[in-house]
This record gives C-alpha cells, sequence and structure tokens, in this order.
C-alpha cells in the first residue's frame, strides 16, 4: 500500500475535470423501461447468435443470443418479458446506422430465472471462474469491450505476475467507475480475488486517481487483510489507459504489438470486476451496468444503473432533461467518446457515459496553421511526434506517418486536446489508422483471390494430368490387351 | 444533421493568438522601459515597424486571395513587427522600419506559404537584411536618456535630421574597434561597462537589448505559462556563457567574460523570445537543447572573431538551416519500443 514505487507517465495532460457535476450523486436504479433495444453485437468480435423467436416469452436473465466463434460474447434478458422484434435498431456508433437487435417488451414483473450462484466462489477452479464469466456475457466495462473471459483464458496459459484493476477513471465528467467502488467495494473486492484466482496472479494492484478520496477509503477498508493493494495514483490524462496504468504501476512497457500477457501483467476495470463477482456468487449475468449522465447542459447530473438496452432518452429524462442548449451529445467521456445524434439509441455494455455538453465546454475552434510549438508533443503519452504524423498524412504519404509510429498512436487525444492551433490531430490518425486497414483488408483479399485462382489453375491441371494418365493407362492396357490378343490369335494360328 | 463531430470532445482554454498575446505581454515592461529611455522616436519606430506589417501582410494575403481576417487576427505579424522593432537602433528612419517589417512578414513569412511554413526566424531574417543593406544606419546607437521632444523625434524619423554628435557605440561595437585600434578590453571597457547599468537598460543599444532583466523576467513569464520551455533559453546562455568563461580565463585583456557577453546585445532577447520562435527550432527537447546550445556558441564564435559586433541574428538563422536535420536524427523514443524503433522484448517473470 504505502512504499509501492509509482513511475512516471510520459506526456500526459490535465484537462478540466468537471467531475463534481455527478460524483456526489449516488447509484439509482432508472424505472424500468417499456421497450429494450439489445444490440447482438456489444463487444469486440463476432456478433452474438439469437437464441430465441419473435413473441417468445423471456425471463431476466434468460439467454437471448449466444456467442459465436472464438472471440464474442453472449447477450442477456436485462429483464422479463416478451421478445417483439429481431431486426435492425439505431446503434450507438457515431453512423446512426441501423444494427441487429432485439427488442424486448418488458412486462413490468422483473422475473428473474432460477439462478444456480455459489456460496462459496473463492473456492471455485480457475478454468470454473472463467467459463461462468464468458457464460455471463462479461466484457471490459471500462470501454474496451474485449470478452473478459477470452482475457482471462489467455492470460492464464501465459502466466500472470501483476495483476491491475484500472480504477483511473481519468476521464473528465464520468464518475460512475467512482461510485461504484464508494459504494460497492466489498463487492468489488471479491470480483478481484476471483479473477486473481482465475489466472493465479501473484500481486494485485488497484489503481484509483487521488482525485477519488472517498473511493480509495472505501477499497482500502474492503481490501484489508486481503492482498488486494490499493495504490494511489496522481490525476493524469490518460492515466487510465491499459498502456499508461501499466507503467505507471509497473515501470514496465507492452512491447509495441504486443500484449499485457507478454510482459505478465493482466488489467480489468474495476466495474468488471463487480460484474464476475455478481455472476459468479448470485448466477446474475451482464444485463445492467453503471452510466454517469452529465454535462453542463444536463439539468440534474446522476449516476444510474441502466438496463443494457435502455433508450439513452430514459436516462436523460431522468436526469431532468436539458438546461442549456445541447451542442453535442457524446456517448462515454468527452476525450475518447463518440458523439450521438439519436437519443433512441440504446445504452449497451460499455455504454460508460452519456453527456450532453454545451458548446463553450466543447471549446471548438476553426483549425489554423500549425506553428510546430510542439505542445502536442510535450502532451503525448506515446512519445509521438503528433505534429509530423499529421503533416505526412496530410500530404497522403501514410507509409512516412507509419515510420513515425501511427500505429502506436493509442488515440487518447492528448495532443488535439493542446493543440493551439485546434488541429483536429487525433481525427487525422484515426483517418490514417481506417485507411491503412482497409488496405491491408485489400491486401489480404488480393492475396485470398489470388490464392484461390492459383488453386484452381493447379487444380485443373492436376485433373487435366490425372485425366491424361487415365488415358495414357487405359490406352496402355488397351494396347495391352490388343497385343496379348494379336498374340494369342497369333499363336491360336500357328497352333 | 451536422457533420458527425470528432473526438475530444473538450479542448485546453488555448489558441494561437493566446499564445501571441502571452509573448507581447511577456515584451510589454521591457519594450516600455525602451520608450521611456529613448523618448518618441523609439515610440515611432515600434508604430510604423507595426502598421507596416499589418498593411504588407494584408496585401498579401489579399493578392493571393486567402482569407485576410484569420491570418492577421493570429497576431503572428505583429509579434514579428514588434520583435524587429525591438531590435533595431532606436533613432532609426522611418524607412529603416517599414522595409524590415515588410521583409519579415512577405519574404520571411509569407513567401513560405505563411504561418509555420517558413524556415528562418522573420525577425531575425529582416534584421540581417538591414544590415547587410544598410549597415549605417544599422549601427547608429545613440545613447539613452537623449529624450527629443515629440516634434523633434519626427525630424528624427521622418526627417533627415542627423545624428551627428548623439551617436554612441553599443558596447560589443566599441569594444570591438577599440580592439582592433590595440586597445585591451581592460582599458576599453574602463567606464563603459557596468553591470548594473546593463541590467537597467541605461547604456547605448536597441530597445531589445538595453533592459536584460526585465527581458529575463518576461522569459521566466513564457516558461511558467508554459508558452516556452526552459531548454532553448538555457542552453543558448550556456553556449555563450561556457565558451565565453574559458576563454576570459585565458585570457581576460583580449575576450570579454560571460557576464559582459550575457547581459550585452540581443542574447536575452534572442534566447528567450527569438530562438524560441517555435515555427524554426526542432520539435523534441533535446532537439531544443542543442539548437540553443548552437544559437549560443555561434553568437559567440561571430562576436569574438566574425565580422560584425553582434551575432545573435546570424546566429539564430544559421542554427535555422540545421533545424530539420535535428528533428530528422533526434525522434523522442515511442512507447513499447526501444531508440532504434524496435519492439521492445516480451519479458515474463521478473
Ligand atoms: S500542438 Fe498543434 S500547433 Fe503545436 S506543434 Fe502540435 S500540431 Fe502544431
Ligand atoms: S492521440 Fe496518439 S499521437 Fe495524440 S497524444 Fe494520444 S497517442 Fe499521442
Amino acid at each position: 500500500m504505502l512504499g509501492l514505487k509509482l513511475f512516471k507517465l510520459r506526456g500526459g495532460v490535465h484537462p478540466e475535470g468537471r467531475k463534481q457535476l455527478a460524483a456526489e450523486h449516488g447509484i439509482r436504479s432508472l424505472p424500468l423501461p417499456a421497450e429494450l433495444f439489445i444490440p447482438l453485437q456489444q463487444h469486440i468480435g463476432a456478433p452474438a447468435t439469437p437464441v430465441v423467436k419473435v413473441g417468445e416469452r423471456v425471463l431476466k436473465g434468460q439467454l437471448l443470443a449466444a456467442a459465436q466463434g472464438a472471440v464474442s460474447a453472449p447477450v442477456h434478458a436485462p429483464t422479463s418479458g416478451t421478445i417483439t422484434a429481431l431486426g435492425d435498431h439505431v446503434a450507438p456508433h457515431p453512423s446512426g446506422l441501423p444494427v441487429p437487435t432485439i427488442t424486448l417488451t418488458s412486462d413490468g414483473a422483473e422475473q428473474w430465472l432460477e439462478a444456480a450462484g455459489c456460496a462459496t466462489p473463492l473456492e471455485l477452479a480457475a478454468e470454473e471462474i472463467a467459463a461462468q464469466v464468458a457464460a455471463a456475457g462479461i466484457v471490459g466495462l471500462g470501454g474496451a469491450t474485449f470478452p473478459a473471459a477470452l482475457k482471462l483464458n489467455l492470460s492464464r496459459n501465459s502466466g500472470v505476475q501483476t495483476l491491475i484493476l484500472n480504477g483511473g477513471e481519468c476521464e473528465p465528467y464520468l464518475t460512475c467507475d467512482d461510485r461504484i467502488m464508494r459504494e460497492r467495494a466489498p463487492q468489488i473486492v471479491e470480483g478481484i480475488q476471483l479473477i486473481a484466482r482465475a489466472v493465479a496472479a501473484d500481486e494485485v494492484l488497484v489503481g484509483i486517481e487521488d482525485n477519488k478520496p472517498q473511493a480509495i477509503a472505501a477499497m482500502q477498508a474492503a481490501a484489508q487483510g486481503s492482498s488486494v493493494q490499493v495504490v494511489v495514483m496522481p490525476s493524469m490524462y490518460p492515466m487510465g489507459s491499459e498502456k499508461q496504468i501499466i507503467q505507471v504501476l509497473t515501470g514496465k512497457e507492452i512491447p509495441a504489438g504486443g500484449r499485457p500477457a507478454d510482459i505478465g501483467v493482466l488489467v480489468h476495470n474495476v466495474a468488471t470486476a463487480y460484474a464476475v463477482q455478481q455472476a459468479i456468487r448470485y448466477g446474475r449475468p451482464l444485463i445492467s451496468r453503471i452510466v454517469t449522465v452529465s454535462g453542463g447542459a444536463i439539468k440534474t447530473a446522476c449516476n444510474v444503473e441502466a438496463l443494457v438496452g435502455t433508450p439513452v432518452q430514459a436516462l436523460i429524462d431522468f436526469a431532468d432533461g436539458y438546461a442549456q442548449p445541447t451542442a453535442r451529445l457524446v456517448l462515454g467521456g468527452p476525450m475518447m467518446g463518440q458523439q450521438f445524434t439519436h437519443t433512441g439509441v440504446p445504452v449497451v455494455k460499455g455504454t460508460s457515459g452519456v453527456l450532453a455538453l454545451t458548446a463553450s465546454e466543447i471549446g471548438q475552434a476553426e483549425p489554423s496553421p500549425c506553428i510546430r510549438c510542439t505542445t502536442c508533443v510535450r502532451a503525448c503519452p506515446v512519445g509521438l511526434l503528433p505534429l509530423e504524423m499529421a503533416a505526412h498524412i496530410r500530404a497522403s504519404d501514410l507509409t512516412g506517418a507509419v515510420a513515425l509510429g501511427l500505429k502506436d498512436c493509442i488515440a487518447c487525444g492528448s495532443c488535439s486536446y493542446v493543440c493551439p492551433a485546434h488541429i483536429p490531430l487525433v481525427h487525422y490518425f484515426n483517418y490514417a489508422k481506417g485507411d491503412l486497414a482497409a488496405q491491408e483488408r485489400a491486401k489480404l483479399k488480393l492475396e485470398a483471390t489470388k490464392k484461390l485462382a492459383e488453386d484452381r489453375t493447379a487444380r485443373i491441371a492436376r485433373i487435366e494430368r490425372e485425366r491424361a494418365e487415365a488415358a495414357a493407362r487405359r490406352k496402355a492396357a488397351r494396347e495391352a490387351k490388343e497385343r496379348a490378343a494379336k498374340a494369342a490369335a497369333e499363336s491360336e494360328g500357328a497352333a | 444533421m451536422t457533420p458527425i463531430a470528432h473526438s475530444p470532445h473538450a479542448h485546453a482554454p488555448i489558441s494561437i493568438s493566446k499564445v501571441m498575446t502571452t509573448v507581447m505581454l511577456a515584451l510589454t515592461p521591457a519594450t516600455l522601459l525602451g520608450f521611456w529611455l529613448y523618448g518618441w522616436p523609439a515610440i515611432n519606430l515600434w508604430v510604423i515597424c507595426i502598421l507596416a506589417a499589418i498593411l504588407g501582410e494584408a496585401f498579401v494575403l489579399r493578392l493571393q486571395q486567402r482569407a485576410i481576417k484569420p491570418a492577421l487576427m493570429d497576431g503572428s505579424g505583429i509579434l514579428t513587427a514588434w520583435l524587429l522593432a525591438l531590435s533595431l537602433p532606436p533613432f532609426s528612419p522611418w524607412w529603416i522600419a517599414v522595409l524590415g517589417s515588410l521583409f519579415a512578414v512577405i519574404i520571411g513569412k509569407q513567401v513560405f506559404g505563411g504561418l509555420g511554413q517558413n524556415v528562418f526566424n522573420p525577425a531575425m531574417a529582416a534584421r540581417v537584411m538591414l544590415l547587410i543593406s544598410f549597415p549605417l544606419e544599422m549601427t547608429t546607437w545613440v545613447a539613452p536618456a537623449l529624450h527629443p521632444g515629440f516634434v523633434e523625434s519626427l525630424h528624427l524619423t521622418f526627417g533627415s535630421q542627423s545624428l551627428d554628435g548623439m551617436a554612441s557605440a553599443s558596447l560589443l561595437g566599441h569594444a570591438k574597434t577599440e580592439f582592433t585600434r590595440g586597445i585591451g578590453l581592460d582599458q576599453s571597457l574602463t567606464g563603459y561597462y557596468a553591470p548594473l547599468d546593463m541590467l537597467w537598460g541605461s547604456r547605448a543599444g536597441s530597445a531589445g537589448e538595453t533592459a536584460a532583466l526585465l527581458l529575463l523576467a518576461g522569459g521566466v513569464f513564457l516558461i511558467w505559462r508554459r508558452i516556452i520551455t526552459w531548454h532553448i533559453p538555457v542552453a543558448m546562455l550556456l553556449g555563450v556563457a561556457l565558451p565565453a568563461l574559458l576563454f576570459s580565463l585565458i585570457d581576460p585583456n583580449h575576450y570579454a567574460g560571460p557576464l559582459v557577453h550575457l547581459l550585452s546585445g540581443g542574447v536575452i532577447l534572442g534566447a528567450f523570445f527569438i530562438a524560441t520562435d517555435p515555427v524554426t527550432s526542432p520539435n523534441t527537447a533535446l532537439g531544443q537543447f542543442i539548437f540553443g546550445l548552437g544559437c549560443g556558441l555561434l553568437t559567440w564564435i561571430i562576436r569574438t572573431w566574425g565580422g560584425y559586433p553582434e551575432g545573435v541574428a546570424f546566429a539564430v538563422l544559421l542554427m535555422n538551416t540545421a533545424t530539420p536535420l535535428i528533428d530528422q536524427y533526434i525522434k523522442p523514443r515511442i512507447y513499447g519500443r526501444d531508440r532504434r524503433g524496435a519492439a521492445l522484448p516480451a519479458k515474463k517473470g521478473v
């Protein structure tokens, strides 16, 4: 606890926290919405496959769609009711394009599916914990939404020295992790112990930024007497980014292109630990999460426990609507969150915040030319040269940008945040990364097509060769027969 | 529907014009002292420089059919003209100011493509152009506290009133002339060199040279406001002071000591306000340190062995040409990679 040496974060910025808007509002449950819209893909990986039909009655916690393939996560019913549609609904994504979604009309009974649970979870075997985490559809709740069980299995195989629980919550406005740590610390600590057991971790650290003193106190009290160490970290963005929290707590860096497992580290969010505890002790799948509703345009900022599938409008209504004209609606935090325009989008497993921001909070201005002030260089936590990368991308020189480290950019937005010229640097980088991915896909496709064509040519050649060989064999056989017949005739004639 | 906005949805309360305004704020005390010391001619010069820069820039933008307002509003042209005004002899005639300002913003900046594109520091490019073209006007310094009246000052600035009888060499010029006459520093500086005077600016020079202490304060203010970092100024001061110290220890009669060098000429102005021009300096801390060291060292070399008594402008321009090279070789180490850019090895266990 004390005496743990912290390492330095490179760069970083100090955006105005604005957490006081919501921080003192305890978690409250939303009223049950009449209809829930549950997308099949709320995680990184393949979408889940529906196992229910329209018109079917389901219970709270019942499986709606099963995981499909190696990287995927199942989806469960957030309440009891009837499936009223299997179709498309607006997605919580900037494009607002519809995605495959299950519509559930609630019956108001909140009737749970009979769940097994486990009174002595800390005696379960590691494999069993991972299996139950997978079945509960738990994904990384810090925003990455990577299937949690997969991370557990990958890490168990490679060995974990340090398990890090991310309680950084460095994004401004967001207080959902702060609140869950204040209010549900004992459950989180049990969840942490379960994860530690699942991967046989040697050391367990919970990193919390020093701007959350009550969360720190609550977690320290809950961790008393366990092997879980609470570590207070300085408040700085992007402290809660996986690479950065590892660097600050362990001094190690993930090798470029690698994973935390390469250096014996596993990182999970504190809210994920809570979900793990709920799944294993009570058999409850992941069907709700804590969401911060905040921003200068929101009347009464708050933290709510919302069912997955709840339309965002219900959260805004719960916060008494808008107090000021909203310039922009954002899902997630202001640094890395995504704008959305349609308030019918549902809360999903990865939704940490719903923000309604005023124009002055956003502080957007027309970009002007780069003055090479290198503020962006000093802000970058990765050690990149954002101004140079942007110059290459503007000149359509992707190769040059990659040589400067484009692929190492974590898209944290620190550079854009501080740029006095208001150049949308991180937008350039995301755009260029998208282009790169498209290029790579095209290359793979080309190679695949080429391979198919080659295979086909080879197959045709083989068939022809076989045919020719067969013909030759037949001919030889015929000739041999003819020769034999002839010989026989001759011998007969001779006889 | 408005186009999708991209993250981050927050921004630090900063803009180019705020950066430029902060630098101007840092220059204000020293500039006011210059006005007080040299009176109206210095004020005229300052006003003319800035007006010429604004008009010249507007004209060029108009020719290029680019928007005038945003480019003018960023304040970079005004700042360039301001710095130029501080580095000119305060009793210079009006056309020196106009020529210098126009050269700075048009040839020094807009020809390269505008803000952020220029290779050379515009103010220093203009100063060197003037020095080469009009050596007489550019080396006619007056001792401060002559205080010509406003009308007289107009004669000085716009008329052809001769400066005879008022002229006085700057400290470095004086030392250099005397030195070529075979007079050692011990004699030539007697009565000429009083460090305390230099701090307060009561000696001959440009407005930007005289108020070393106020300029230093302005520079520290800029570091505190995070407009500049310490790397370039500290390195430049070291680059001047270290060789000066070494050589003055070896032969104090031939080489001026570090204090003389630091407090005379445009070293303080150069170190904090000119060499730190972001556009023309390297983009990493180490690169900036090397750049500053080079500026200082070259300043000292030019002052000591070159043909001109002052070397800051030349030194900065020379180092400007080295900036791309420095940036090419000095890059920060990227997270998860070694200095050469190879991925760090995966290491499990202890
Ligand atoms: S912060 Fe903006 S203006 Fe400054 S160097 Fe970076 S990109 Fe250029
Ligand atoms: S977005 Fe990329 S380039 Fe910008 S600060 Fe973050 S990691 Fe560095």
